[in-house]
């Protein structure tokens, strides 16, 4: 962290991180996405982006993605959604078959050489030289960046090795790392030069909560300097602390895209009564038109639909129902994120 | 930091004040420099593998026995066919082993080791997922193709020298050494002989190049080295054994290993020029057009390793 090599994006950071705690709050609007409009474009933008590989498998079909700047954008879906494939293709790594796609305004792939060097990029696990050291390994993907000077170039990679926790390591044979520090050297990798935009496929792959923690701080960390940060998962809770932004992938189709809050918002909520008379407290639920009443030992419930929860009480006080306690209670995010995507092992095509 | 300083950069202001380093981030590569920059670490990579070390160490370890069981057995007794006049000269003069070396290693070791290189030079950094970072890095497509084909051609230039150099040493130590007789019957002074030695390294070296063309084009095709190694192998025999079979006479001068042994038209005197050049012409007509090949597949495949 010794010499300022950290920043260099300009976007401002919109701060819709905080606001995912303070979410169950019935009433949100899907706000922070609006106020994106004075941002500069955006910093991943795809129109129909469509990869059907030559076994005529049709890995990603037409995804409209936008990645607003400084954002975090958790890419999500299960494994085979076409993430990777996606990513692969963002980076000019696959050839899109169909659409169109632009990194930090440039089209791609022709703008490759123009604008990779200001992207950082971890894909589809780390691969490294496992003769070299983590040192050797940094200074090879140096030397194959054109725009990166050989003078500042031991001094780069001792910062990069510093800041994910390797320095110490730096002398060892990549073959003797641990999962974690593979994971981590490819990291540094993606941060040997000054980026605008860094793009990490399932960082966390692999690794144990303790390695999980200290990447999602790594993510966290970069991101705060205003750098826009795309990482994929196939697990929800991985990135759901850290993201702004997702994008839930669904064998091949981007099924949702937008800030957390709205994703979250888009459960449809639940009145649930605790009481000792859970009969007669469904009774009244079915009385007042609500639908999928449930009864069980200790309580009731339904789906809220349109109607106060206000009324209802009054509705059920009135009954005599003994009202012992009453929320509505919204799906978890998990739950909203398996809705979309599909229980596990619900492979489609 | 001299170095900075005497390469020209193609337009814009020089990279070397700190204060223009984020400018010069941004702007697309000064040429030649960093171009040799990837190439020297390609260098590095190539020549610290044990793998291809061992295969040098077999490079030197082969003219020494070779030497060796010339000079116990005697070598006017030896073999017939094409290395007949080579055996004969070698108890006159000791620079004939050199020769005798890189006529024998030429029929399968020299190959080998093309093979081994070029194969694994792009699908080994695919299979190892090297590939797919070196190009997001971005190390540009043609640009690391023309890296990695430089690697190999210089890998298999240090080969053929090293064949020339070490057998050169064992003649020396095994063998009189003086005033070469080249093939004709014309006796010339030993740096002469020397001289035409570094030329039919530099020809078969050049052999070498051709094969290796072959093989990069192999080696993007696959993500499985051993699998590229083995087929530039075949491939490599195979025109050797086609080129043997006097019915296939019309298809020989087209095959790439033909013209590799025709470095004896330099132990003439006058050389035999014509075939030399057919030779060197048959080789840069393979680095051409399995070139194109390697550049064409490489810059539109699907990086999916």
């Amino acid at each position: 962290m010794s010499s300022g090599e950290v920043a260099s994006a300009p976007a401002v950071r919109d701060d819709a991180a905080p606001g995912a705690e303070a979410a169950p709050h019935p009433g949100a609007a899907p706000g922070p996405g609006a106020a994106q409009d004075a941002e500069p474009e955006p910093a991943i933008v795809t129109s129909g982006l469509t990869k059907r590989f030559r076994s005529g498998q049709l890995a990603v079909d037409g995804i409209d993605m936008v990645v607003p700047r400084g954002s975090v954008y958790g890419f999500l879906g299960p494994n085979g959604s076409g993430k990777t494939t996606t990513i692969r293709m963002l980076l000019g790594l696959v050839y899109p078959t169909a659409g169109s796609h632009s990194l930090l305004g440039v089209p791609m792939p022709k703008g490759t050489v123009q604008v990779l060097p200001r992207v950082g990029s971890l894909v589809e696990g780390p691969a490294f030289y496992p003769q070299l050291s983590g040192r050797d390994n940094l200074a090879r993907v140096d030397a194959a960046d054109r725009t990166a000077d050989p003078g500042t170039a031991k001094q780069r990679i001792t910062t990069a090795l510093d800041r994910v926790g390797l320095l110490a390591a730096k002398k060892k044979h990549y073959r003797a790392y641990s999962l974690g520090m593979k994971q981590r050297l490819a990291i540094a990798a993606s941060l040997l030069q000054p980026r605008e935009l860094i793009i990490l496929d399932e960082p966390t792959n692999g690794l144990d909560p303790q390695g999980t923690r200290e990447v999602r701080g790594l993510i966290r960390e970069i991101a705060t300097g205003g750098i826009t940060v795309l990482v994929s998962s196939h697990l929800l809770a991985e990135v759901e602390q850290i993201c702004t932004q997702v994008g839930v992938m669904r064998t091949g189709k981007l099924v949702f895209q937008g800030p957390l809050e709205e994703l979250r918002a888009r459960g449809s909520a639940r009145i649930r009564v605790t009481t000792s008379d859970p009969a007669r407290a469904a009774e009244v639920l079915g009385k007042l038109g609500l639908a999928d009443v449930t009864a069980a030992e200790t309580e009731a419930s339904a789906a809220l639909g349109d109607q106060a929860p206000e009324q209802i009480t009054r509705e059920l006080v009135y009954a005599g129902v003994p009202v012992a306690g009453l929320d509505t209670p919204r799906p978890s995010l998990e739950e909203l994120f398996v809705g979309l995507t599909g229980e596990g092992f619900d492979v489609d095509g | 930091m001299s170095t900075a300083e005497l390469s020209a950069p193609r337009g814009g202001a020089p990279a070397a004040a700190d204060g223009t380093a984020l400018a010069a981030h941004a702007r697309p590569g000064n040429g030649l420099r960093t171009w040799l920059r990837l190439l020297g670490s390609e260098l590095r990579l190539m020549f610290r593998r044990w793998r291809n070390l061992a295969l040098l160490g077999v490079l030197v370890v082969l003219p020494v026995v070779l030497g060796i069981g010339l000079r116990v057995s005697t070598p006017d007794g030896g073999g017939g066919g094409p290395n007949a006049s080579f055996f004969a000269q070698l108890a006159g003069n000791g620079v004939f082993l050199s020769f005798l070396a890189l006529t024998i290693l030429l029929t399968l070791v020299l190959p080998l080791v093309i093979a081994v290189v070029a194969g694994d030079s792009v699908a080994g950094e695919a299979g190892l997922g090297t590939l797919r970072y070196l190009l997001t890095v971005p190390a540009g497509r043609a640009r690391l193709l023309s890296v990695k084909y430089t690697a190999v051609v210089i890998f298999g230039l240090a080969a053929c020298l090293l064949v020339s150099a070490v057998s050169l040493i064992m003649g020396a130590i095994l063998f009189p050494i003086g005033p070469v007789t080249l093939l004709s019957g014309t006796t010339v002074p030993l740096a002469d002989g020397l001289l035409r030695l570094l030329y039919v390294t530099l020809y078969v070296a050049a052999g070498m190049a051709g094969l290796a063309a072959i093989g990069l084009a192999i080696s993007t095709l696959t993500e499985h080295a051993i699998g590229a190694i083995a087929a530039i192998l075949v491939l490599a025999v195979a025109s050797e054994v086609a080129d043997n079979v006097a019915q296939f006479a019309v298809i020989h001068p087209y095959l790439p290993t033909h013209f590799w042994l025709s470095f004896d038209s330099l132990l003439r005197a006058p050389v035999d020029t014509t075939t030399l050049l057919h030779g060197l012409l048959s080789f840069a007509a393979y680095i051409v057009v399995f070139g194109s090949i390697a550049w064409a597949r490489f810059t539109s495949a699907d990086v999916t390793s």
